[in-house]
């Protein structure tokens, strides 16, 4: 199993503006900036949508599933202790043009690869939560949770709990 | 072609400068810059008063670790410069974006001779540990705890260990590969074609061979990007002059023409949200470009193209039209077209990967020596019998991209 991320997080600046996102993590869901007037999800936030202009944006929760859409596995040791990890762009489920960076987590990295679904578990850090991925074993999916899009991971240090899904990835 | 004549047509590179060039140099940037400004002001057939603008990138207070080089105050002050204009920064269409504004000043008539530097000490920063690998452009770090916090771009990257463009271009690499079939084999001629030139140019700082197994064998940085697929830090000073076009039978090297320049960042200013996840701002940047100008890809005699990564020379290459997208892997299969004595020959000092990573400048240095013809060992011949009359030159990677063409002639 390849490291789930760096030996060490530099963590995000909270302010008026990001702190939702990276806090949203607190309940096991993933959330984006909606616009209340067109729909659009934005990120990262902004005072306005970029299509319509409108100013009511509002964090709206979203499934939490998503796709590789590129991932490298990091080798350099950029800091002391590093082991591979893998990152990746994830395109989110509700709009592909949403992305973000973001680690893979409970993965071997010879079992990525672009179009692999996935879906958020979080890693609390310090006072924030930090939304990785972990492969989606569908079948697994479908029987447990029958039409329920809610992420496996929900709930704070997901980890221990993304791994039990095994690198499913290629499945 | 715009309806406005470009501006930039008013300007001519009338002279360069380059400090010595290499690994730990031990010397202070301002001693580099300084080296190289003398160099270009004689070079040019000026003397110092003559100078009366005087620009870089990025200058003051922007990255640590031999990044930034000195800014235009202690620049203009250790010459005691009379200045009529003068701009630095670190936001805008690229490195180069400091002798675009230079373009802009001489035609507009803020200035007549302007010194446009732009210096690293990068190599030297890094043998007393002081380059990090993050940091640079449009972080702004905090503190709490004592444990460092990212605002801005970096604040979505640094927490999954994206720390580096190595790790941020290597994603854009990787979907290449998905999309295109580019393959590694394929890359590598961007190095291997880099490494064969810097044999030829003494100021280079790698120039034994390399070989495609030395190549495919390298140590991975971030898959799919290996050790020379990235560029090499080093301690150096470039220096143009650019002067107004009335100047230009007066200079006495010969001078390049500015031609036109590309600027355009249409697409979002992003390193992981550009719309399409193979390109990046050099698409808009070579767009605009050629809106500029009568001239085409197939004048182009020779390409200095941005390589502080292999993969963004590739990305230069689709963005300024010399294959279509997509097709950069199959336009540089086996070397040949981008070699010396090929169709459009590329990075003829080795480039950033071999030749060390002057930020740019190091480019449009080797532009404006080859149109020269006096390159030297490198120097390009075209079909034509005499050195390239045509050059492109390119800089930049992800949201950061600019790019401008050269001639031998004003129109």
């Amino acid at each position: 199993m390849t490291a789930d991320g760096p030996p060490f997080r530099i963590l995000p600046r909270l302010d008026q503006d990001n702190t939702f996102f990276w806090k949203s993590g607190a309940d096991g869901k993933l959330r984006f900036l909606r616009c209340s007037d067109c729909g659009r999800f934005v990120h990262p936030p902004s005072p306005v949508c970029p299509d319509c202009l409108g100013s009511d944006l509002k964090p709206e929760v979203v499934s939490g599933r998503g796709t590789v859409v590129s991932f490298t596995v990091n080798h350099q040791q950029w800091m002391l202790g590093g082991e591979h990890y893998v990152i990746a762009w994830v395109a989110i489920d509700e709009q592909p043009d949403v992305r973000l960076t973001t680690n893979l987590a409970a993965v071997d990295e010879d079992d990525v690869e672009i179009g692999m679904p996935v879906e958020v578990v979080f890693e609390e850090a310090g006072d924030v939560y930090l939304p990785l991925f972990t492969p989606v074993d569908r079948h697994r999916r479908r029987a447990e949770h029958p039409g329920d899009g809610s992420a496996l991971g929900g709930g704070r240090s997901t980890l221990g709990g993304g791994s039990a899904l095994g690198g499913g990835g290629s499945a | 072609m715009s309806p406005v004549e470009p501006l930039e047509r008013n300007a001519i590179i009338s002279g360069v400068g380059q400090s010595a060039v290499g690994r730990r140099l031990g010397r202070s940037d301002i001693d580099l810059t300084v080296e190289a400004c003398l160099d270009a002001i004689a070079d040019a057939g000026l003397e110092r008063d003559d100078i009366d603008g005087l620009a870089t990138y990025p200058g003051m207070g922007l990255g640590g670790g031999g990044f930034a080089g000195p800014g235009t105050p202690e620049v203009q002050d250790a010459l005691r410069l009379k200045l009529n204009w003068h701009d630095g920064g670190g936001e805008g269409p690229g490195q180069i974006r400091a002798v675009f504004a230079a373009c802009l000043a001489v035609a507009g008539g803020l200035a007549r001779h302007v010194l446009v530097y732009r210096t690293v000490t990068e190599s030297s920063a890094q043998g007393s540990g002081g380059r990090q690998g993050i940091g640079g452009a449009g972080s702004g770090g905090g503190r709490g705890g004592g444990v460092p916090r990212m605002g801005g771009f970096m604040q979505w990257t640094l927490p999954f260990g994206a720390v580096s463009a190595a790790n941020w271009l290597a994603l854009v690499a990787q979907r290449r590969m998905y999309e295109f079939g580019l393959t590694r084999e394929q890359l590598a001629q961007v190095p291997l074609n880099a490494r064969r030139n810097a044999a030829l140019n003494p100021k280079a700082v790698y120039r034994d061979p390399l070989s495609l197994d030395d190549y495919l064998a390298a140590r991975m940085i971030s898959t799919p990007l290996c050790l020379f697929d990235c560029d090499a830090p080093c301690d150096g000073s470039t220096v143009v002059v650019v002067s107004h076009r009335d100047y230009a039978s007066d200079a006495p090297h010969g001078v390049a023409h500015v031609n036109a320049i590309g600027t355009a960042l249409r697409g979002r200013p992003s390193w992981d949200q550009f719309e399409d996840m193979t390109q990046m701002a050099a698409r808009d940047a070579g767009a605009s470009m050629w809106e500029r100008t009568d001239l085409e890809p197939s004048d182009v005699e020779l390409a200095q193209l941005y390589d502080g990564f292999s993969i963004l020379s590739l990305v230069w290459l689709e963005a300024l039209g010399f294959c279509g997208r997509g097709e950069s892997g199959a336009f540089v299969e086996d070397g040949k077209r981008i070699a010396l004595d090929g169709p459009l020959p590329l990075n003829t000092a080795g480039g950033q990967l071999s030749g060390g990573r002057l930020h740019g400048f190091g480019l449009l240095h080797e532009a404006c020596v080859q149109m020269r013809g006096t390159a030297g060992a490198r120097q390009v011949i075209t079909s034509a019998g005499g050195p390239p009359a045509v050059v492109v030159v390119a800089n930049g990677g992800g949201p950061i991209a600019g790019a401008m063409l050269l001639t031998n002639e004003t129109d």
